[in-house]
Formats: C-alpha cells, sequence, structure tokens
C-alpha cells in the first residue's frame, strides 16, 4: 500500500500548495468548415465544435471530482481562422468571432484560442482580414482569444504585420477602454508560436494536429516553492534537484488526468505542456520561487540566472513523467497573474528591460503586461519586434501579450479580474522607435550556426 | 479500481465506526487502515474497493464530504491511480 506520508505530500500539494491541473484543452480541427458563404462557414464551425466538445467540461469535472485534483480550466482551440476563413467572400471575420463566443458558451468552456493568423513570411488577403478583425473581434466576444505569429527562427521576421499588430493592439485597447484595455489581453503576438499550446491566450490547433486531440497543462509554482523552502541556503545543484523530482510529479498527474479524459472523451491524448503556470493567488507564484532561490525582490541581479535553472529543472523533471511533451513548456512570468510579479513590478525592481532579458531563458515572452495609455503604437510594435528577435535568434517561442490601458499612467493598476489578476501600469521608454517600425519589410532569418 | 479514503479532523469517539459503516452501506469493501494523530489531529487513511460500490464514484465523492462536514471532519474520497502516479515510477 502506499504510505501515508505520501499521501499526505500529495493532499498538502492539491489544498496548501495550489497544484491544479491549469487547463484540458481540445484541439479540434476546422478545416472541413471552409464555406464561400461567411453565413455556411460559421454554421458548420459552430455545429463542429459543439458536437465535439460537448461532453469536455462534463467529463473534465468527473475525473476533478473523483481523482480530487481541480481542474481549472476547460478550454478549446481551433484551426487558426485566416485558413478557415480564406474561402468566404467576407471583408471582416467578426462573424467568425462571434461564433466562436456562440460555441464556446455552449460547451461551457471560458476561453476559445484560434482567431489566428501565421504571417511569419508574408500576410495572405486573408491573414489581413484576420487581423484587421480583431479590435472588433475582441470587443465583440468574451471568450475568443487571437493570436498572431508574426516571426520564426526559419522565415525572419515580418515587420509589416509587426507594424500592424502595434496599431491593432491600440485599436482594440481603444474598443474595450470601458474595461481598461481588456481585450488586448486576449492577444498574443508570437515568433515560432507552437501548435499545440494548451494555454490561453495563444493557444490554435495547428495544421499538423489531427482532427481532433486533447492537451493538458499543468501547474504547480505553489508546489515548487513549499519544496525549496526545505533547501534553504543548498548549493545550486540541490536547487535544481528539488525543482525536478517535484516538476516530475506535477507532470504524473498531468499525464494521468489527460490519458483519463483522452479516454473518456475518445480523443487521442496530445501533449502535456510543462509550464509553471502561476495564479494571482499568494503562494502561486513563480517570482517568489525565483526569490526563494536568494533574491531579494524578482528583478533584480542573478532573476536571469535563477530563471534559467527554474526553467531548465522544470523540463528535465517533466519530461520523464509524460509521454509526451510539448506546447511551450517553460516557466510562465505574466505579469499581472502573478502575485510576486506584481509586487516587484510595483515596487520598481522589476522593469520591462529586465522582463525582456528574462524571456531569453524562459517560456513565454512579455506577458500581461500593462504600459501607459499614451503609448505609441510604433512603441508597441518596437517592443514586439524585440521580443520576436530574441524568439527569432533563440529558436524558442516568444510572444507579446501588452495592455495599452487606455487613461492609465504609470503608478496606475489594471484590473483584468479573475486568473488574468491586475497589472500595475509599467513605464515604457520614452525615445521614439516611429522610424524604425516605417520601415516595414522583412527581417531575415538568421544564421543557424557561428554561434557567438 | 481501488480508492484511497482520507480522514482528517479532531479526534472523538466514534469515527472509525462512522467512516467504516458508511462505506459499507454503498458496499466499498475497506482493504487496509492506517491512523495515528499528528499534532492533535486524528488522521486516518484506508485503502478500499470500489468496484461493486452501489452509487459512481463522483457521488460517493460528495456523500462522504457530506457526512464529514456533519461530523466535523474532513473526508476525501480520490482514486488511488493519483497517488501511485506521483509517488512511484
Amino acid at each position: 500500500m502506499l504510505n501515508q506520508k505520501d499521501i499526505l505530500a500529495t493532499l498538502d500539494m492539491i489544498h496548501k500548495q495550489h497544484l491544479d491541473i491549469r487547463t484540458i484543452t481540445m484541439g479540434i480541427s476546422l478545416l472541413d468548415c471552409c464555406d464561400e458563404n461567411l453565413d455556411a462557414c460559421c454554421a458548420k464551425i459552430y455545429r463542429k465544435i459543439t458536437t465535439r466538445a460537448k461532453d469536455l467540461v462534463k467529463t473534465g469535472e468527473e475525473i476533478e471530482k473523483e481523482f480530487g485534483i481541480p481542474i481549472v480550466n476547460k478550454r478549446i482551440s481551433v484551426t487558426p481562422i485566416s485558413l478557415v476563413a480564406a474561402a468566404c467572400k467576407a471583408d471582416s471575420y467578426v462573424e467568425i468571432a462571434r461564433t466562436l463566443d456562440a460555441a464556446a458558451k455552449t460547451c461551457g468552456v471560458n476561453f476559445i484560442g484560434g482567431f489566428s493568423a501565421l504571417v511569419q513570411k508574408g500576410c495572405t488577403d486573408s491573414d489581413w482580414k484576420l487581423i484587421r478583425s480583431i479590435p472588433q473581434a475582441m470587443a465583440a466576444t468574451e471568450r475568443v482569444c487571437a493570436s498572431v505569429n508574426v516571426g520564426s527562427t526559419k522565415a525572419g521576421i515580418n515587420m509589416d504585420a509587426v507594424a500592424e499588430m502595434g496599431r491593432i493592439l491600440k485599436q482594440t485597447a481603444a474598443l474595450t477602454a470601458h474595461d481598461d484595455g481588456l481585450g488586448c489581453a486576449k492577444v498574443v503576438v508570437f515568433a515560432n508560436a507552437v501548435e499545440d499550446n494548451p494555454f490561453m491566450a495563444g493557444a490554435f490547433h495547428g495544421v499538423g494536429e489531427p482532427e481532433c486531440v486533447l492537451n493538458v497543462g499543468v501547474s504547480g509554482p505553489g508546489v515548487v516553492y513549499h519544496a525549496l523552502q526545505g533547501v534553504k541556503g543548498q548549493p545550486f545543484d540541490l536547487v535544481a534537484e528539488t525543482i525536478k523530482k517535484t516538476a516530475f510529479q506535477v507532470t504524473r498527474m498531468g499525464q494521468l488526468v489527460g490519458m483519463e479524459a483522452s479516454r473518456r472523451l475518445g480523443v487521442p491524448f496530445g501533449i502535456v505542456d510543462l509550464s509553471l503556470a502561476p495564479t494571482p493567488a499568494v503562494g502561486d507564484s513563480v517570482a517568489r520561487i525565483l526569490e526563494e532561490m536568494g533574491l531579494e525582490v524578482c528583478g533584480t541581479h542573478g532573476t536571469t540566472a535563477a530563471l534559467a535553472l527554474l526553467n531548465d529543472a522544470v523540463k528535465k523533471g517533466g519530461v520523464m513523467a509524460s509521454n509526451h511533451v510539448g506546447g511551450l513548456s517553460g516557466a510562465f512570468i505574466p505579469v499581472s497573474e502573478d502575485e510576486g510579479m506584481i509586487a516587484a513590478a510595483e515596487s520598481g525592481v522589476l522593469c520591462l528591460d529586465k522582463l525582456e532579458a528574462m524571456t531569453c531563458v524562459c517560456s513565454v515572452g512579455l506577458d500581461m503586461i500593462a504600459v501607459p495609455g499614451d503609448t505609441s503604437a510604433a512603441t508597441i510594435s518596437a517592443i514586439i519586434a524585440d521580443e520576436a528577435a530574441i524568439g527569432m535568434v533563440n529558436s524558442k517561442t516568444t510572444a507579446v501579450r501588452i495592455i495599452p490601458a487606455p487613461g492609465k499612467q504609470v503608478g496606475d493598476r489594471v484590473e483584468m479580474g479573475g486568473l488574468l489578476g491586475s497589472a500595475p501600469v509599467m513605464p515604457v521608454h520614452q525615445s521614439a522607435s516611429a522610424d524604425f517600425i516605417a520601415r516595414g519589410g522583412r527581417i531575415p532569418a538568421p544564421l543557424q550556426s557561428l554561434k557567438n | 479500481m481501488k480508492a484511497i479514503v482520507t480522514v482528517v479532523g479532531k479526534d472523538r469517539v466514534g469515527i472509525i465506526a462512522g467512516v467504516c459503516t458508511a462505506l459499507a452501506n454503498f458496499n466499498v469493501n475497506v482493504l487496509d487502515i492506517s491512523q495515528t494523530v499528528m499534532q492533535g489531529y486524528f488522521t486516518m487513511m484506508m485503502a478500499t474497493e470500489v468496484s461493486q460500490c452501489t452509487i459512481p464514484l463522483g457521488e460517493l465523492v460528495t456523500k462522504m464530504d457530506e457526512m464529514g462536514k456533519e461530523m466535523g471532519l474532513s473526508i476525501r474520497v480520490q482514486r488511488e491511480d493519483i497517488f501511485e502516479a506521483m509517488h512511484r515510477i
């Protein structure tokens, strides 16, 4: 029989250290929903999603109860809509976003991802239509998430798309100004986006994926933090070992739940995403893990090294616990969704430049950051370009989810509510990048040898 | 299918009797019990066989939870797989 210590350890992780399954995300291909007629396309999309995912939430809740482990979110990702809608004779895809929203509500999921376009090398007419539909789509829907992949290691960076995304984010913020620009919290600009990411807002169901698949994202910053409290002052070898062991346990649970959900739903199991995903709850913070390693405040010198160790150890521990690992797999550092990051940003120790450096060594990027409402579109585009460059050169996924909060200044706070948390408005550099962004064109793909 | 029942709360007369009677009523067989008192709290763990249980496992979880609340205890029923997955390779 299992020993008492093990059973109690698991119960403590779940009930005291916020261990949970962050999301089970069903990926659904919509490639067979193409139609010249927009209404017909929408009808096919609605039917397909609500048929495939009709039992997703119920099954998630059953598993949650039987295993006694919370599954915080049940979500859906779909084929990038710019592909699905390309055949439609329509100027705007807002109607499709409304359809996705309605399907999400019917299925009872809190987010649906895939209002997306992959434009790393260039934009099709359909990609432009999708990108330009984003502001209205985000304002008109509640649960739809959008993403645009603007760069990759193999293709370089599409600077025309980067420039456009700066303007799109400003428009999105303006259209959702009554909610402090909340629409921008549902838009991610990627470089090297992955096809099997279960986490929102960046999830979409890639074209290399099967008809329908189930991906799982685990959480567990609280568990890692607690484990590290047991090795205070010890060398980093032991710190890494402790994180690895903890990540193994957390991931095994994700694997178990994923397999069970996949069996019950009759849908193939895709991957476990090994990300450490924080929440705004006290005791569920990635920043506090870094501080536990010996940093006074997250963001001070040493933070990048601490994060590099954490990110690597989480992967090493997790990879053995799951038969298929994928998605983003790394530590997330969203500012608004992490109690320790919020505190560090408010204290002024954690700034955008340090965050950018941190994204060189971890998943995913500048995530859930509020900047002053008067930040120009060109500056936002330049922030996106910097982040995409880090992803492109380092062959990793990077992303920007930034909220130019209308009417807000440095020192204000933007309240998103729920898991999205609240973000202190962070300062940006005041020197202009407008001429840089105005050039347009494409930054060529980087050399992959002669690495220095 | 096996499930682990954990009972934690202030020690008092009749905890084991009460929990075991309830489980028996649902045709749940107790395979193993261990109990201890930790920091003044009664802590009991039971390995049970729930394949022949007369109600679905989800319902048993709810019933035992309700019973726990009435007795001032925390009673949790969870499938054994989760503990196995975490602590055994």
